[in-house]
């Protein structure tokens, strides 16, 4: 199974195993990740699991779609280049390894 | 009145609508539309979770599902789960809807992707960041007040006054008139239901509360810079039709309200019941939104909606034909214990992303950020300023099809 790291904001680590298939999102909250609230458990609503990605992983995403960067302007901690939503980041093979900074806040 | 756990249950054959015999699928005599029912339907709820993945309902002849993992899957497959025939009891597709049908809520993709698109902008994160400080205002300020009086109804003085006192504004409704919104809300709920009393006497009532949120839906009667005018503006950049804006504006006013009137009603019930939750609260009023979350799960303002099988389908091994209507029991799953450790507690510290007191899905509340921040900010400003809130006489509940609350909840507060 691919891992994830969940790095927070004071700067400790969370690496969680995700299924293929499930959000970033979904994993973390499976896996009691504190940081990532998910307010709206997925359905591209609440902008609440906010993550900031890693400089190395960002090109290896999907794009931002429409839904999601408007979500973004409305996210607690600052929207920066990196800002994602984790509901809308699906795990594959190749995100083995994918590193996600958590905001400081999230509402 | 359900007392036990298996009653109601009535054997293991039950008929479909078109009335032939359904192998596996267990029989229920439980009317969860009845007044018995409303007054306390955790044994009830309990009974329809324990007897199957997928139940009928013999009394209204619907097929029901109670547990967590059928719920949330009928909630996430709108293809085979449709909305468009209606999401109360009553199939479009054999009766004429009491109203036209909401272009959001009664409708599939991609008709619904569209319209939806619309609402989700005008109440996104990004808004609830513009309104936040006036609504938390209007908060504290009703909590200052209610100090004043020590002891008062919380259903009529706090949870319908200050949803009242800050949600109509953010529409941009004008100030007369708005005595209808709650009425109309009760009829729009009463109406998911079946056609029981409740159901008959609202719709009968209804003409007035109908003609007044028809008219306050025009444009010309929405101020600017509100939800409502947002909505509107959408024609000209040519997203909705202009016959369609004002139809958008009905479903803010037909679900804006009542919900989160019974949305912090529960919330004050779950904090004036569990004075150590609110021991924690105050303790740390950071947990206030949170808090408001945890009491959407644990009473389920809103209890039930309906979905109608698009197709031939299996839910939890029981085959179930095209065409049927599926009753969801909310309220039952935010309290399944194959998905929730202690589900009878309210803990206002629970990990709740994932109930379904919202929903979930393409249809999930499109105004639930307005509801949480309703909830945060009312119960971070009594985290505040109060330091006890005790129950001062017993309570009275209020009946409808769909929501689930109280009629009047008479507390005293102490201050802090």
């Amino acid at each position: 199974m691919p891992t994830i790291t969940f790095i927070r904001a004071d700067g400790r680590n969370e690496r969680v195993e995700a299924e293929i298939g499930e959000s970033a999102m979904r994993a973390a909250v499976v896996h009691g990740v504190d940081g990532i609230v998910a307010e709206c458990g997925g359905s591209a609503l609440c902008a609440t699991c906010h993550v900031y990605v890693d400089d190395k992983w960002i090109s290896r995403l999907a794009a931002v779609g429409d839904d999601e960067d408007a979500l973004l302007d409305g996210t607690a901690s600052e929207r920066q280049t990196n800002s994602r939503l984790s509901c809308q980041i699906t795990i594959t093979l190749e995100l083995d390894g994918l590193v996600l900074r958590l905001p400081e806040r999230q509402v | 009145m359900v007392t036990t756990g298996s009653a109601g249950f009535v054997g293991g054959r039950a008929r479909s609508a078109s009335g032939s015999v359904l192998s596996g699928i267990p029989g229920l005599d439980i009317d969860p539309f009845a007044i018995e029912f409303f007054e306390n339907p955790y044994p009830a709820q309990e009974a329809l979770r324990e007897a199957g993945p997928v139940v009928h309902l013999d009394k209204w002849k619907v097929y029901a599902v109670a547990r967590y993992a059928e719920v949330y899957a009928v909630l996430n497959d709108p293809l085979t789960f449709c909305s468009s025939r209606g999401v109360g009891l009553s199939d479009f597709a054999k009766e004429k809807p009491w109203r036209p049908p909401s272009l959001i809520l009664e409708a599939d993709p991609p008709a619904h992707t569209r319209t939806r698109a619309v609402l989700n902008r005008v109440l996104s994160p990004a808004v609830m960041k513009q309104i936040r400080d006036g609504f938390a205002a209007a908060a504290e300020a009703k909590v200052d007040e209610l100090l004043a009086k020590g002891s008062f109804d919380a259903v009529a003085d706090l949870a319908e006054a200050y949803p009242l006192s800050v949600f109509p504004d953010a529409v941009g409704l004008k100030p007369e008139g708005r005595e209808h919104l709650l009425p109309y809300a009760g009829v729009v709920f009463n109406a998911f239901g079946p056609p029981n009393e409740l159901r008959q006497t609202a719709i009968e009532r209804s003409q007035p509360h109908q003609a007044y949120v028809q008219e306050q839906c025009q444009r010309d009667n929405l101020a600017p810079g509100g939800f409502g005018a947002c909505i509107h503006a959408r024609v000209d950049a040519g997203d909705i039709t202009a016959a369609e804006a004002p139809m958008l504006v009905r479903s803010l006013l037909s679900a804006g309200i009542d919900t989160t009137v019974n949305g912090i009603g529960a919330a004050i019930y779950c904090l004036a019941r569990f004075p150590e939750e609110f021991a924690r609260l105050r303790n740390d009023p950071s947990l206030a939104r949170n808090a408001f979350e945890e009491a959407v799960r644990f009473e389920s303002p809103v209890q039930t909606f309906f979905r109608t099988t698009t197709k031939d389908v299996n839910i939890g091994g029981c085959g179930v034909g095209e065409g049927e209507k599926i009753l969801m029991f909310l309220g039952a799953a935010n309290r399944d214990p194959r998905r929730w450790v202690d589900p009878e507690r309210y803990d206002i510290t629970r990990k709740t992303s994932g109930h379904v007191g919202f929903g979930a899905g393409i249809h999930m509340c499109v105004g639930q950020l307005v509801a949480r921040l309703e909830g945060e900010v009312m119960l971070a400003a009594l985290a505040r300023k109060v330091a006890a809130i005790e129950i001062a006489a017993p309570v009275k509940r209020r009946y409808n099809n769909t929501l689930r609350g109280l009629d009047s909840l008479r507390i005293a507060l102490t201050p802090a």
